[in-house]
């Protein structure tokens, strides 16, 4: 899960990492409010969206009075944020976060996250703070220093000295950004999140560290145990109907395409999706109901998919396994009844009892097509297509 | 011949007396695995399904002498379970729960590895080496003994790459379904070297998805030189990056982790890549003979 700006920053202040004093606005009114209270020498205004490229995009803006950051906030509000990470709809901006600007010496690049293969967490530093760090992976990997936790153990201020002289900092600024690196793997550890960035840290004309900027993204699997982090989901972030099936308990995302899909097991699913790209079609989305996909489960599908006008076809991809496939046609039956399904359906069932799976697709007087193997559900879905159009 | 667990593997179900655990126990049961235990704590000297249960898997260990563990119980505690059975030396634990924190099988995975603890998942269906031993949620009938060794991130995309080989007239000599999470025990690597050795297997079957770096690293053990055939599939071409597909480990994080590198790698290796995935069998069978 991700989180916006100002809550990883609020999140970061509680584990000791200085961040620039600011509060959150959703009207030009509020953001003059927020400036008058602060009372710097100047402002930073800043869209609140889950993208990155927000300052290209013109979502942040530097401002030298209260005026120039409710004239800022005006332009920001409401404007539709278009990034390298946004898609070409842009993403609407509905907060702003407003703070002191800081007098900035030089920014460096920080960062706490999951190292898969290594199967830990590791530690990033680079002194070209401010840029995209990938990219600077790319170009000058030298400029990267990371270092392992060893399960179970601290990051130790050794580790944290090899990184931060590495960056160039002097001794006392080694010396808080000890305490700052080990304060982000703290909160990684005890918040469950597999990513902590700080992109930049601004060395300040004062010779302090202060986090600019924050991203952290929450492990999904632990926001049972951190109801404080699972409170900051922002549900406008999420497109509507996946927003909808996660609370019907599916796994569902929106994609381009036109043909929906529906199919038991996650991995089975986007191997779906590629056979309907490979029939020269485009999926509409991927669901998964679950390995164990009932007719609750199936009729709840099928609502998330018609929700979605694009969809011109739907593709049932089903491997019964423990599940029956009488069962599970029963299931697609009754739930295309009870949807009054317009649009055309192929049905691919395999697995347990799957003759008579079939059979009870056949005899519904329903418009199925039925297709036996994942290549003839491909030539069919194509099929359809072609004679809708 | 097969790898992990064949007709002698004993069986402690941590979790047997839930719903889904005693469910599959008698799956299990029922297709000749040797379920010889059961720990749920607080029901020592209850019998499930003629099972004895004990409070502790050391407990467990020590009146039946099992060896694998499966592991069904709710996600917050299923890191533990694990630990457990290292503990108490199982050599081998099947972990199925799914959604556990990765920050909890960071732990775990130090437990086991220190303890020389092998695991399959979690977030997986588990092991089998048909006719012999099942061990796991997988639907036992669709596999047949015979010398394809299968390897898997997916439950049901395994389901239907087995069924497909069957279909074709080929069997299997064991399938492992390694989990769908960033952090998993046995991965593509450990398994190819254990289906090297294994001269029951002819070929290894990779099934693959979008996601971190297993492929390519698997990839790169077929290059320097591997004495079967190996096939490869990689589910997640159409993937949109930054989005997780349905499985924890299943994102393109930037320009990484993408099913056309994947696949390119594999090919590279000399992988016989399968890119329509109906056609996996047949394939499988047209160079296998």
């Amino acid at each position: 899960m991700n989180v916006h700006e100002y809550q990883a920053k609020e999140m970061l202040a509680r584990f000791g990492v200085p961040v620039p004093k600011g509060g959150l606005a959703t009207t030009p009114q509020e953001a003059a409010g927020v400036a008058r209270e602060l009372g710097a020498p100047a402002f930073v205004v800043k869209a609140q969206v889950h993208a990155g490229g927000r300052g290209k995009a013109g979502g942040v803006k530097v401002c030298k009075s209260v005026d120039e950051v409710q004239a800022a906030a005006q332009a920001i509000l409401g404007m539709h944020l278009i990034s390298h990470q946004t898609g070409p709809e842009g993403k609407l901006v509905r907060k702003v976060w407003v703070e002191a600007a800081t007098e900035i010496a030089r920014e460096l690049y920080v960062a706490v996250v999951l190292d898969r293969g290594a199967e830990r967490l590791a530690v990033m530093a680079s002194p070209d703070g401010g840029m995209d760090i990938e990219e600077v992976a790319a170009a000058t990997p030298e400029r990267i220093f990371s270092t392992r936790i060893d399960p179970g153990q601290p990051l130790w201020d050794f580790q944290c000295r090899q990184l931060l002289f590495g960056c160039g900092l002097d001794a006392a600024q080694v010396r808080q950004g000890t305490g700052l690196l080990q304060a982000l793997v703290e909160l990684a550890t005890a918040k469950d999140a597999t990513q902590v960035e700080i992109n930049p840290l601004a060395v300040t004309a004062q010779g302090k560290l202060v986090a600019l900027d924050a991203k952290i993204n929450f492990d999904d699997s632990g926001l049972r145990r951190n109801p404080d982090v699972a409170a900051l989901k922002d549900p406008t972030e999420t497109d509507e109907l996946e927003l909808a099936a996660t609370e019907l308990g599916l796994n569902y995302i929106r994609l381009e395409g036109n043909v929906g899909t529906m199919v038991n097991g996650a991995g089975l699913a986007m191997a779906t999706m590629d056979v309907i790209k490979m029939a020269g079609a485009q999926p509409a989305n991927f669901l998964d109901v679950g390995g164990g996909a009932s007719e609750e489960m199936i009729t709840k599908g099928f609502e998330i998919i018609l929700d979605d006008p694009k969809v011109e076809a739907i593709l049932i991809n089903i491997f019964g396994g423990i599940l029956r496939c009488d069962v599970l046609a029963a299931g697609v039956v009754g739930a295309a009844r009870k949807m009054d399904l317009k649009v055309p359906l192929v049905v691919r069932l395999e697995g347990t009892n799957v003759a008579e799976g079939r059979r009870i697709l056949d005899e519904s007087g329903l418009n199925f097509s039925v297709a036996g193997s994942m290549s003839e559900a491909a030539a069919k879905v194509a099929q359809v297509l072609e004679g809708a159009a | 011949m097969s790898i992990l667990v064949n007709k002698d593997s004993r069986i402690v179900v941590q979790g047997l007396t839930g719903k889904e655990g005693m469910f599959h126990a008698e799956q299990m049961i029922a297709y000749g695995s040797k379920v010889v235990a059961g720990v749920t704590p607080g029901k020592a000297g209850q019998s499930v399904l003629g099972v004895p249960v004990f409070h502790t898997v050391a407990d467990a260990k020590a009146a039946t002498g099992a060896d694998v563990s499966l592991i069904f119980v709710p996600a917050a505690f299923a890191a533990d379970a694990a630990c457990e059975a290292s503990a108490a030396g199982v050599e081998l634990v099947v972990v199925i729960s799914e959604h556990i924190p990765v920050m909890d099988m960071i732990r775990a995975k130090a437990f086991l590895n220190a303890r020389g603890t092998l695991m399959v998942g979690p977030n997986c269906p588990g092991v089998i080496t048909p006719g012999q031993c099942k061990v796991g949620i997988m639907p036992g009938y669709i596999h047949t003994p015979g010398g394809v060794g299968v390897v898997s991130r997916s439950g049901t995309l395994t389901y239907e790459v087995v069924h497909q080989i069957t279909q074709a007239g080929l069997g299997q000599s064991t399938c492992i379904g390694i989990g769908g999470d960033p952090i998993i025990g046995l991965n593509f690597v450990q398994l190819l070297e254990l289906f090297r050795e294994d001269p029951g297997t002819q070929a290894v079957c990779l099934i693959g998805e979008i996601g971190g770096d297993a492929e390519e690293k698997a990839a790169a053990v077929v290059a320097a030189g591997y004495p079967k055939p190996v096939f490869g599939f990689v589910a997640g071409l159409t993937a949109p990056p930054g989005k997780r597909m349905g499985h924890a480990g299943a994102i393109i994080s930037g320009a990484k982790g993408r099913a056309q590198d994947k696949l390119a790698a594999m090919e590279a290796a000399g992988i016989t890549v399968i890119r329509a995935l109906g056609e996996f069998g047949a394939t499988v069978a047209s160079k296998l003979r």
